[in-house]
């Protein structure tokens, strides 16, 4: 385990090993980005790389958070029902109030609450992560569909809308949110004390526990920020949208979680990086892309993010296993 | 491991071990009768049971997965494509039995591969079964092209309208699908290695057992049953719907650890997953006769859970 806590040498270390990682996997990219160019005449064009851009953005500050869930060996399931209720509810304060900041302000509240409730349930009461949030998951679905009642809310301020739609140079605007919170991420989990206590909580639960690591606290910390990011993600969505409906995040925890694992954070925990799951959300949105751009109509979606989680998780658990071998 | 002979049949009974699931159907009945006129009658007793049919056949090898330590979530997704393809046999085809045996190779074919990534791969079963969750849907989504496949077929019809000897069909399905369980689970050498997975699967490989074919067997046994469900749900719209059953295996995972079966150390018994089958069952009729939405409905067995789990968290501890 290379989770050093302050020798800067392993530190530099294990940083080069992540960018080893990462360049696996942006090679791969690079490798899928040429099979479309030659399979796809619209592949190539400045509207849909930006277009892809956009959508891997949006994946991406979503997977952030979760990201951090499982490098404590957690799991997020409620991110996608998250969206939903935090979206909905952004939408109609904004509506009530006429203000966007009062509504972005209230759709990142939302899902932070449920990621505060997340925690709890795992840190407090030790359900296993999985099932708590699972639970959650529908609950929240549950809320989000009584609350709408099948209404449909549409029409923001253009200024809000300009969040998920506008462009800044040529850029659209959630590219730059996306490299800021790459940023952020990166700099959280890799620099800071809290960043390395998660790794450490992941990597070995009890021995972060004999060093004095304050696991619930950093429990409760790790689901908030996915709640929050979800939160924010649904704000990107609605803006891109300009309309909140009830199942408005149902397809989204499925290519999270496949963004997560095919960046090279494992399941198992402890091991992975912020900035491999921003090349996961781009390696997953460029294959949704290309099949619609091959006619694949958008019911393979499922299909194919089910078998990529699938061997995914299969890559991960060879890969442990290769590592106990080694040990 | 005096747990384990306390999940005997015929100790459960006694009054030390009611189980939190009595008290919480307990409290659901008195509470719909005090609200509801409509509650306590006949045919609403009987539309309850009709309800928990699908349910039940779901949660019972839910409960023995979940004994194993694993959980299967794709049962809703890998019953509403056996459904699908049900309904598209029928149509192209006509026979029923050729339908049927459609739909239980589906759920066969997704069971041996969820079995199989868990036992054999090690892999998760949580996020196993989420991608093959989301490959059943697709596949469900790419058979019917996202319409439904309207039957008609009056054999269909007769298996959930119809009856044997006073006992509505899907009733007496439910009862010998809980007889089977009941058997396989505390008569067979099979059962005795699902209590065992649970508890101490390194003991079961240790003394030569092969675990792993009992660790894939179970989740067959939990695709055959969506398949089984799958012939009652589309008799019961006449019809196969790409998301008919989409999120049912969270009623069938709530009924289970409401019920009292625990995702650890391999506790679990059958008969207080058919109590939660009928708690889930009542809480859902009760609410609907309270006219409230399903989707607030959803909301309340999501909290059961969380409840439930908390007890059960709780006496963990002691």
């Amino acid at each position: 385990m290379s989770f050093a806590l302050s020798k800067p040498g392993r530190f530099i270390g294990a940083l080069t090993a992540d960018l080893k990682t990462i360049a696996y996997r942006l090679a791969a990219a690079m490798v899928i980005c040429v099979i479309l160019t030659f399979a796809s005449d619209a592949f190539l064009t400045t509207n849909n790389l930006l277009n892809v851009l956009r959508q891997a953005s949006l994946l991406f500050l979503l997977a952030s958070g979760l990201t951090l869930v499982i490098l404590t060996a957690g799991l997020d399931l409620s991110v996608g029902a998250n969206i939903g209720l935090s979206a909905c509810i952004a939408a109609s304060v904004m509506k009530l109030s006429g203000s966007a900041l009062l509504g972005a302000a209230s759709g990142v509240g939302v899902g932070m609450c449920i990621g505060v409730a997340n925690g709890l349930l795992v840190a407090l009461m030790r359900m296993p992560p999985f099932i708590a949030t699972y639970g959650m998951l529908w609950v929240v679905h549950g809320i989000t569909f009584w609350y709408m009642a099948g209404t449909t809310i549409y029409g923001f301020p253009s200024a809000f809308r300009a969040l998920g739609s506008g462009y800044f140079l040529g850029v659209p605007i959630p590219v730059y949110l996306m490299f800021v919170f790459l940023t952020l991420g990166a700099f959280f989990a890799q620099r800071t004390t809290y960043g390395q206590e998660i790794y450490a909580i992941g990597a070995n639960r009890e021995s972060a526990r004999l060093s004095g690591v304050p696991i619930a606290r950093r429990l409760i910390l790790v689901y908030t920020v996915s709640g929050a990011m979800a939160g924010l993600a649904s704000l990107v969505f609605l803006a891109r949208m300009n309309s909140a409906e009830g199942d408005i995040g149902e397809a989204f925890t499925l290519p999270a979680i496949a963004a997560v694992l095919i960046g090279g954070t494992s399941l198992f925990g402890g091991v992975g990086t912020v900035s491999g799951t921003l090349v996961g959300a781009l390696i997953l949105t460029l294959v949704l892309n290309g099949m619609n751009l091959l006619t694949l109509d958008a019911s393979w979606q499922p299909l194919v993010t089910g078998v990529i989680v699938i061997l995914a998780v299969f890559l991960d658990t060879l890969t442990r296993k290769r590592a106990e071998a080694r040990k | 491991m005096n747990e384990i002979a306390m999940d005997e049949p015929s100790r459960s009974f006694s009054l030390a071990r009611v189980p939190g699931v009595a008290w919480i159907l307990g409290v659901l009945l008195i509470g719909f009768t005090a609200f509801s006129r409509d509650f306590l009658t006949g045919p609403n007793l009987h539309n309850i049971g009709l309800q928990s049919v699908i349910l039940l056949i779901l949660a019972l090898p839910q409960t023995m997965i979940i004994m194993t330590e694993g959980v299967d979530i794709a049962m809703g997704a890998v019953l509403t494509l056996a459904s699908v393809m049900l309904a598209w046999v029928l149509v192209h085809n006509g026979s029923l039995p050729l339908a049927l045996a459609a739909a239980l190779a589906t759920g066969l074919m997704f069971g041996l591969a969820n079995g199989m990534l868990v036992a054999l791969l090690k892999m998760p079963p949580f996020v196993v079964t989420l991608g093959t969750m989301g490959v059943a849907q697709g596949l469900a989504l790419i058979v019917t092209d996202g319409q439904s496949i309207v039957v008609n077929s009056d054999a269909l019809q007769a298996v959930y309208g119809g009856s044997l000897a006073g006992m509505p069909l899907p009733l007496l399905i439910a009862v010998a699908v809980y007889a089977f369980s009941h058997v396989l689970l505390y008569h067979t050498r099979f059962g005795t290695y699902v209590f065992a997975l649970g508890g101490n699967a390194e003991a079961l490989k240790l003394a030569g057992i092969r675990a792993n074919a009992y660790l894939i067997g179970v989740y067959v046994l939990g695709g055959l049953m969506a398949g089984l469900a799958a012939l009652i749900l589309t008799a019961r719209m006449s019809s196969g719907h790409p998301t008919s059953a989409i999120g049912m295996e969270f009623d069938a995972i709530a009924a289970v650890v409401v019920g009292g079966t625990s995702f650890e150390h391999g506790k679990g018994w059958l008969f207080g997953t058919l109590l939660g089958v009928v708690a889930v069952g009542v809480l859902r009729n009760g609410l609907n006769l309270l006219a409230i939405p399903s989707s607030a409905q959803v909301a309340c067995i999501g909290l059961l859970v969380i409840v439930a789990l908390f007890i059960d968290g709780l006496k963990g501890k002691q």
